[in-house]
Formats: C-alpha cells, sequence, structure tokens
C-alpha cells in the first residue's frame, strides 16, 4: 500500500468532500486509493468492488466524488445485490435503489457492496452466506450484525463511508462493536424503494462512519423529498446541518433504568458511566427516566419483524430471479425445495416463527397484541420526552463477543438487540458514537463501546450537535485499526 | 408449547421443506424463542390501539399517470427458465 493511498484514505469524507471541491484532490485518484484498500479486505468486509472509478465525472456535485460502500442489500443496476443468501447469489437488480441513486447524483459514487447478516437477520455477521465478517480490532471476533461489513469497512479504512440498514439495531449495535458512528433515522426519513425488504415497518438505511460531521453529511443527503416510488416514505422538514456544538448546556439526558443496568457488561457499563460524567462536565443535566414497557420490546420485536419478513421473504420462490433448486417436477415442491436450499438457519427460524405469529388462531394472541406493545412503547418515549432532550444508553450490551460464542442459542444473540429495539419500535432517531474501551468478560485485548443517543422523531439535527459536543470531548482514538 | 405436527403444518404454509433434522431443530428453537415472547401476554393492553405504522400517513398516492414500466427483456433477464415470453415453471400437477 503506497504511502499516498494512506495519506488519501487517512482524509474524513468532509475532508475530502472540501478538498475535491477545490480541486486540489482529484477523485480518480481517491477512487483508486479506496478501491486498492477494499480489493486488499482481509476482513470479508466486501462481497464486490468496483474495477474501476465511475466514468461520470462527479464535477460540480456537492460531494465531489467521496466513494461510498453499500450494503448487499440496495438494489444496484447491473452490479450483484446478494443480501448475504445463497437464494440471490449472482442476482443483478434491473434498477437501483433510490437512495443509493440519490447519493451517487450528490457525488458519492459505489465503491463496493458490503457483506451483511442474510436478509439483515442477525446481530454478528455470522449468518452470511458468504462467510462471516472479521472484527478489525481482533479477527477473532464478530463486527456486529446485520450491517457488519459496512461496519468493519469504515472502521478499517477500507471505504470512507458506507450505508447500511438498521431494523432492531443493524446500523447501531455493529457501529458499537466497531468503533465507529452509526445514525438510524426516523422510519420514513429515508426512502427503502430497492431496499431488499426484511420488516417493512422497521427498515431504514442509515449513514455509517468515522465521525458525527460525516454522518450529518452523508444524512443531508440521503433525506429529501418524500418518494413517489415508496409510500411509507415522507418529505424531510428541515435541512440537515453540520453540527457545530461543543457543550450540552440546557439539555437533559434521561438514562432508562430499564436499558442501563441489568444484562449489560461491566466493562460497557462503566463506559456508559463515565461519558454520563463527561456529559455534566459539559453542561447537561443526567437522570433517571422510565421506560415502563421497555423489557416486552424484544418479544414484541421478535414477533412484528419475523411476521412481517415471513410475508417479504414470500417472493423468493425460484420463479422470477435468484436460485431455483433443480430437477423440480412440480410447482409446490419447486417453491419448497428452492427455499430450503437458499435460505440459511437463521432465516427460516425467522421465517416459521413469522409464520406462526400470523397463521389463524395465533394472529390474536401474537402479532395483534405485539403491535399493541408497539404503541404502549412508543408511548412511553413520547411521555419521557416531554421531561428530557434525550433518552442515552449504552448501545450493545456487549463489546464484540467470539466468533461462534452465540451461534448454538438463537436467543442468546436476539438478547443483544434489548437496548436499540425500543427505539425502533417507536420509529425514532438514534445514534451510536464510540465512547470508549472495555475489556470482554473473560479477559482479553480492550475493545469498543458505544453510546446511544435517541431523540423525537425528526430530531436528527440535534442528536447530531450533542453527539458532535460528546465526540470532540471523549476525543475516542481509532488509530489501532485505521492508521 | 409448540410440538412437531405444529411445526410440519407451519413449514407448509411457509412453503419450507425442512429436513428431519431441521425438524427437530427447530422445535426446540422456536418452543425456546415462543416462551420469552409470550411475556407480551402478561401485559394488560385492553384498549390500547396497534400501531401499524409509527408515521401518520394517509392516502399515500402518486398521481394516477401511465408511465413507461420495466422492458420485458429486463424483467425476463434474470429467470431461472423463459417460455413465450414469460417465467417457465414447472406444473403443479394439480
Amino acid at each position: 500500500m503506497s504511502r499516498q493511498t494512506d495519506e488519501l484514505t487517512a482524509l474524513s469524507a468532509l475532508d475530502a468532500s472540501r478538498r475535491l471541491g477545490t480541486g486540489e484532490l482529484d477523485p480518480g485518484d481517491l477512487f483508486d486509493a479506496y478501491r486498492e484498500r477494499a480489493a486488499a479486505d482481509e476482513l470479508n468486509a466486501f462481497t464486490w468492488v468496483a474495477d474501476a472509478a465511475p466514468p461520470e465525472t462527479a464535477a460540480g456535485t456537492p460531494l465531489g466524488g467521496v466513494p461510498l460502500a453499500v450494503k448487499d442489500l440496495f438494489c444496484t443496476k447491473g452490479v450483484p445485490s446478494q443480501a448475504g443468501s445463497r437464494i440471490l447469489e449472482g442476482y443483478r437488480p434491473p434498477y437501483t435503489a433510490t437512495v443509493v441513486d440519490r447519493l451517487a447524483a450528490a457525488g458519492a459514487p459505489l465503491l463496493g457492496k458490503t457483506n451483511q447478516d442474510e436478509f439483515a437477520m442477525g446481530s454478528s455477521n455470522e449468518n452470511s452466506a458468504f462467510g462471516p465478517v472479521l472484527n478489525p480490532w481482533d479477527h477473532s471476533r464478530v463486527p456486529g450484525g446485520s450491517s457488519g461489513g459496512s461496519a468493519a469497512a469504515v472502521a478499517a479504512g477500507l471505504a470512507p463511508w458506507a450505508l447500511g440498514t438498521d431494523t432492531g439495531g443493524s446500523i447501531r449495535q455493529p457501529a458499537a462493536l466497531c468503533g465507529i458512528v452509526g445514525l438510524k433515522p426516523t422510519y420514513g426519513a429515508v426512502s427503502r424503494y430497492g431496499m431488499i425488504a426484511f420488516a417493512s415497518s422497521l427498515d431504514q438505511a442509515g449513514p455509517l462512519t468515522r465521525d458525527v460531521s460525516d454522518a450529518a453529511l452523508l444524512f443531508r443527503h440521503m433525506v429529501g423529498d418524500r418518494d413517489c416510488c415508496d409510500s411509507t416514505s415522507v418529505a424531510y422538514p428541515a435541512q440537515v446541518d453540520l453540527p457545530t456544538a461543543s457543550r450540552l448546556d440546557g439539555i437533559r439526558l434521561g438514562v432508562p433504568a430499564e436499558l442501563a443496568g441489568d444484562g449489560i457488561e461491566p466493562g460497557v457499563l462503566a463506559a456508559f458511566e463515565a461519558t454520563l460524567e463527561l456529559a455534566r462536565s459539559l453542561g447537561a443535566s443526567v437522570e433517571t427516566c422510565r421506560l415502563p414497557h421497555a423489557p416486552h420490546a424484544l418479544s414484541a420485536y421478535y414477533v412484528i419483524a419475523p411476521a412481517e419478513c415471513s410475508s417479504n421473504l414470500a417472493r423468493f420462490d425460484g420463479v422470477r430471479f435468484g436460485l431455483r433448486a433443480p430437477e423440480s417436477t412440480d410447482l409446490i415442491s419447486m417453491y419448497t425445495r428452492t427455499r430450503h436450499d437458499g435460505f440459511g438457519g437463521e432465516v427460516k427460524r425467522r421465517i416459521m416463527l413469522g409464520t406462526y405469529a400470523l397463521s389463524s388462531g395465533y394472529y390474536d394472541a401474537y402479532y395483534g397484541r405485539a403491535q399493541r406493545v408497539r404503541t404502549k412503547i412508543a408511548d412511553d418515549f413520547r411521555a419521557v420526552f416531554g421531561d428530557f432532550d434525550f433518552v442515552v444508553t449504552p448501545t450493545s450490551p456487549t463489546v464484540a463477543f467470539e466468533l461462534g460464542a452465540k451461534t448454538g442459542d438463537p436467543l442468546s444473540m436476539y438478547l443483544n438487540d434489548f437496548c436499540t429495539v425500543p427505539m425502533s419500535l417507536a420509529g425514532i432517531p438514534a445514534i451510536s458514537i464510540p465512547n470508549g474501551l472495555a475489556r470482554p468478560p473473560a479477559g482479553g485485548d480492550e475493545l469498543p463501546t458505544g453510546f446511544q443517543i435517541a431523540g423525537p422523531a425528526f430530531s436528527e439535527n440535534r442528536i447530531l450537535d450533542a453527539a458532535h459536543a460528546l465526540e470532540r470531548e471523549l476525543g475516542f482514538d481509532s488509530t489501532r485499526v485505521r492508521p | 408449547m409448540i410440538d412437531r405436527e405444529d411445526v410440519l403444518h407451519v413449514a407448509r404454509l411457509a412453503r419450507l421443506e425442512l429436513t428431519e433434522a431441521e425438524v427437530m431443530q427447530m422445535t426446540g428453537e422456536l418452543g425456546k424463542v415462543l416462551e420469552h415472547i409470550a411475556r407480551i401476554g402478561e401485559l394488560d393492553l385492553d384498549g390500547v390501539p396497534p400501531t401499524s405504522h409509527v408515521v401518520e400517513l394517509g392516502n399515500a398516492l402518486r398521481p394516477d399517470v401511465p408511465r413507461p414500466s420495466l422492458d420485458p427483456e429486463a424483467a425476463l433477464a434474470s429467470a431461472p427458465a423463459v417460455a413465450d415470453g414469460g417465467f417457465a415453471v414447472p406444473s403443479p400437477q394439480a
């Protein structure tokens, strides 16, 4: 790797876009530097890398040509889009996702597609049909999931920034485990057109970046008018600013008793409490708040998400695209065998759970009840935001765990999501920023921890400002993995 | 909580073939998860309306104006089998 590659890839996306704008940096050089990095990927973060810089010039665009890594489940015309699944191996869509198009038009061309848990189902990136992704901080550990490839790529400097998706925590948790920034926007803020769907009422695209300013910059170009191709999208009601805050004077932070105590590793909790002290020193007030239905959020989520996925994944049947089981003699066995051969274990499990929860006789007891729990959770947040500006929690209850540590017990894997799922159910925005290092309980090198800041719908500007102030004061050092 | 017959029934609904080993594993795993999920049965939710969509949106339609659709060649480009300009599939053998 040349010194020039090192220098170019050391720039933040914001810095790079400024230098591209003045002409002191050439977009082709920047793209090639990242291509070189991505092609030498030892983390299995990428499933596809562009073999050349894009022919279209990014001159005159707001971002000027800062390459973007894109999670594999975003449809990219003519480029493999496999959602981490054997059932879509080699699939090249006939169209591109709205958000990817918007970002390319803004000057963030496609660098590569990143590895992920299959159909976005997982918290460790061990459910990919294309192999697990490794955590840059420790190659024997997971990067988190489902946007593990995007998180690892950004953390290791293989891409300046990346797109991921978050359904129950799949941007925030890998960001925390890899020591980077991840933002889950307000539901509806970003078009889902062209995102291979997992759970339609929860999925949201969002940025994974090295710092908060880069997250704001990428987010600014992801939102805009409502997309007529996505009836669940809304026009973003404000201009997204680059954050400037260095203090938190007057900011009231609420720490939910239900999400910041039991079940959190001691090292993660210690880092969280240290950040709360830091927030106080910046002028914030920190008090306990209550989210009484948060303990039921995980249960509600593991009814709603599988139910919605069982419907969304019905289209993978071997008829129009993707894998078809060979030598099928009749239509039904073609469906059942294709789906048997093409889906991994976790996906099958969730399809089964979802189908059960929606089936006759069980719909009211499961899906119907879960939707009511969802209302209560959204109400809990609304009540808290009457007295507090933000709710803060550790992002993940653990630091990165070892590959294989939780694959034998699906339920233990699901429990990783308990801090992030309530925000997904309520549809509110939340960011994770790296706030320190902690040793895993069984010992070993220190690993990143994440601090989650959640706010009311469409409060991203305020969240980004608060995150920026904290980030400056925290001074998190990632030079161990991204020199 | 869930038995083998339930698993086979649900697999049929989901058009999912499972090996015998998968059926056994699935029965155990699903049972454990369903036990955890059953917690939502503890709550008093009388009179609480369900939330199907967190954003308040009504009649989110686009203008009823015809426009070009996907070119048939592009639509068939990823098809495992094509016949007469359509997706060829085995007969249902009904």
